[in-house]
């Protein structure tokens, strides 16, 4: 028989976690920080005004777009927190999770070739996404010494002329580091320069600790060649929703729309009500849980440095990932033998690309009494090194 | 009261018993700023006590709580405080607040039994000058009290790991 795979599916590696998803299975007793969502059930306002709209037989199709509604709201609520100006009839799709949004955005824009930066470490998927539009991913290393920014210099250095776009996430996952207005600006000239277009993920975007988001369209004149992908998974407990946006110029907009109706045809329209109301009456529940995201991180971060894994202060979303260099465990090796020792699961840094070797990714979006368990455990793994 | 003041109240109103060094490192205050801080929240009232939130169904003691709603004619000069604050001095009277609505004050009271809380009333309340009129509750079950649910809850199933 043929070997029916493509090639493309082919050059997808395979997780760099799946053998300790599969030990974990087999283990009771474990505390883990290796999830990448809220521990909080989404909030009964939201879930109570689905339910309603199931029992009122909303149960159909939607515009490809969206619901008219969530996109006027949606409108409104970027203009008024992050100062982002998208029509809602031409410039936003409501898409399944920010997952499908970055891979209609990135079908959208990548012709076989086309180099697509992406500044690592970074979410797992931004790369396969790439292949699988025929592009070619080209990492660039955020390194711990710039807190884990991208640096202007280390962009400038892979971009060839066959370069097409960048990929960013601020706060980003898995190191919560954050980019200010200035920091943006140094991008935002080197994009410019180079004509290239800007794919900014900014779904960690309501976890800003210190000091207020800075949406990366509204810096110099990134607007124009910026798509700003977004969802309500992390800010909202949402995730298990899949709800997200994609907003973009019309042009571009168009273009991922046409992928979008084909793969997807809309987001599920039950959850698109879930999201106008979390838009519309869930902002002290999403305080609430943001105020206490940064307290179990000053928690956790003062741990894992008391206990010997020095970690810098992440600004946003909800990871730490402290080095453990001095321990002189590889991440995978510290990471398995922690698992196995003292059944805390951790991801290691280098499933996140380059830049993530001697880290670990820690998600501290659990409760606090399991994050001091937690860091009771890793310091006893520790000492016994 | 600055922010920092704000995430300490915040924190030792969902939970009281945590130590002034676990406090200083979620605020990132020293453990000295921490007790000196709640040290002035105590004393200037803000802080009135701290306490717990008890499900005395499952101790089995068998207390009765009712709600107790009363029509009061306030007093010239003192509205409805006076008489608020004498209903306070029973220990029988968990709260109390002025509402608004077909009905002036509103009473939580408990009792050993029904006999205890209805004679409390009867005897006490009822009676007393300016009330014209009781209406009482009695609580057959409690569900959630100051924010936080009595009923066992299923816990969501996460994978262990996720990107």
């Amino acid at each position: 028989m043929r070997d029916f795979v493509s090639r493309r599916a082919q050059l997808i590696p395979p997780s760099g976690i799946r053998k300790f998803f599969d030990l974990v299975l087999t283990m009771q007793d474990v505390i883990s920080l290796g999830v990448g969502e809220p521990d909080f059930s989404t909030p009964w306002t939201i879930c109570e005004s689905s339910i309603y709209s199931i029992e009122q037989g909303v149960t159909s199709y939607t515009s490809n777009k969206g619901l008219q509604s969530l996109r006027e709201a949606l409108s409104r609520y970027l203009g008024e927190h992050y100062h982002l100006t998208y029509n809602c009839d031409n410039e936003i799709i409501i898409t399944s999770g920010v997952s499908e949004g970055l891979d209609i955005t990135i079908r959208a824009i990548v012709n076989p070739g086309d180099e697509v930066i992406i500044a690592q470490p970074s979410y797992v998927s931004y790369a396969p996404c790439v292949t699988l539009a025929g592009g070619v991913p080209v990492p660039v290393e955020c390194r711990e010494i710039d807190t884990f920014k991208l640096n202007p210099d280390a962009l400038q250095e892979q971009i060839t002329p066959r370069t097409k776009a960048l990929i960013i996430n601020f706060p980003n996952n898995p190191t919560g580091a954050v980019m200010r207005k200035e920091d943006l600006g140094a991008i935002a000239d080197i994009v410019t320069d180079h004509d290239l277009l800007l794919i900014s993920d900014e779904v960690y975007a309501e976890l800003t600790y210190e000091g207020k988001h800075v949406a990366t369209a509204t810096v110099k004149d990134l607007w124009e060649r910026t798509i700003t992908l977004n969802g309500f998974s992390k800010a909202y407990a949402m995730t298990g929703w899949r709800v997200g946006y994609v907003c973009a110029p019309e042009t571009l907009c168009d273009a991922a729309l046409k992928i979008h109706q084909y793969v997807m045809l809309c987001a599920p329209v039950m959850s698109q009500v879930a999201a106008l109301e979390a838009l519309r009456s869930a902002e002290d529940d999403k305080n609430r849980m943001v105020n206490e995201y940064r307290l179990r991180r000053n928690m956790f971060v003062t741990g894992l440095n008391r206990i010997g894994l020095s970690c810098h202060v992440p600004e946003g979303a909800f990871y730490a990932f402290p080095s453990v260099a001095e321990t002189g465990l590889s991440e995978v090796d510290f990471s398995e033998r922690l698992l196995k020792e003292q059944r805390v699961a951790v991801v290691p840094g280098s499933a996140f690309g380059v830049g993530g070797a001697d880290h670990l990714r820690c998600a501290y979006a659990v409760s606090r009494k399991q994050l001091t368990e937690a860091l009771g455990r890793m310091e006893t793994f520790i000492a016994g090194l | 009261m600055d922010d920092k003041d704000l995430d300490l109240l915040r924190i030792v109103e969902e939970n009281g018993r945590l130590s002034a060094e676990e406090l200083a490192v979620m605020t990132t205050l020293s453990a000295r700023d921490v007790e000196a801080r709640l040290h002035a929240l105590e004393e200037a009232r803000v802080i009135r006590k701290y306490t717990a939130v008890i499900n005395w169904e499952k101790t089995g003691n068998g207390e009765v709580s009712a709600i107790i709603e009363l029509k009061v004619s306030p007093e010239r000069d003192f509205g409805y405080d006076r008489i608020a604050e004498r209903l306070s001095r029973f220990n029988q009277v968990k709260s109390l607040r002025l509402i608004t609505g077909t009905y002036d004050l509103q009473l939580m009271v408990t009792g050993k039994n029904m006999q205890e809380v209805s004679r409390f009333v009867s005897e006490h309340v009822a009676p007393t000058d300016r009330i014209r009129e009781t209406a009482t509750h009695i609580i057959m079950k409690s569900y959630k009290e100051n924010g936080n649910v009595l009923f066992e809850q299923q816990e969501a199933e996460r994978l262990p790991y996720s990107f």
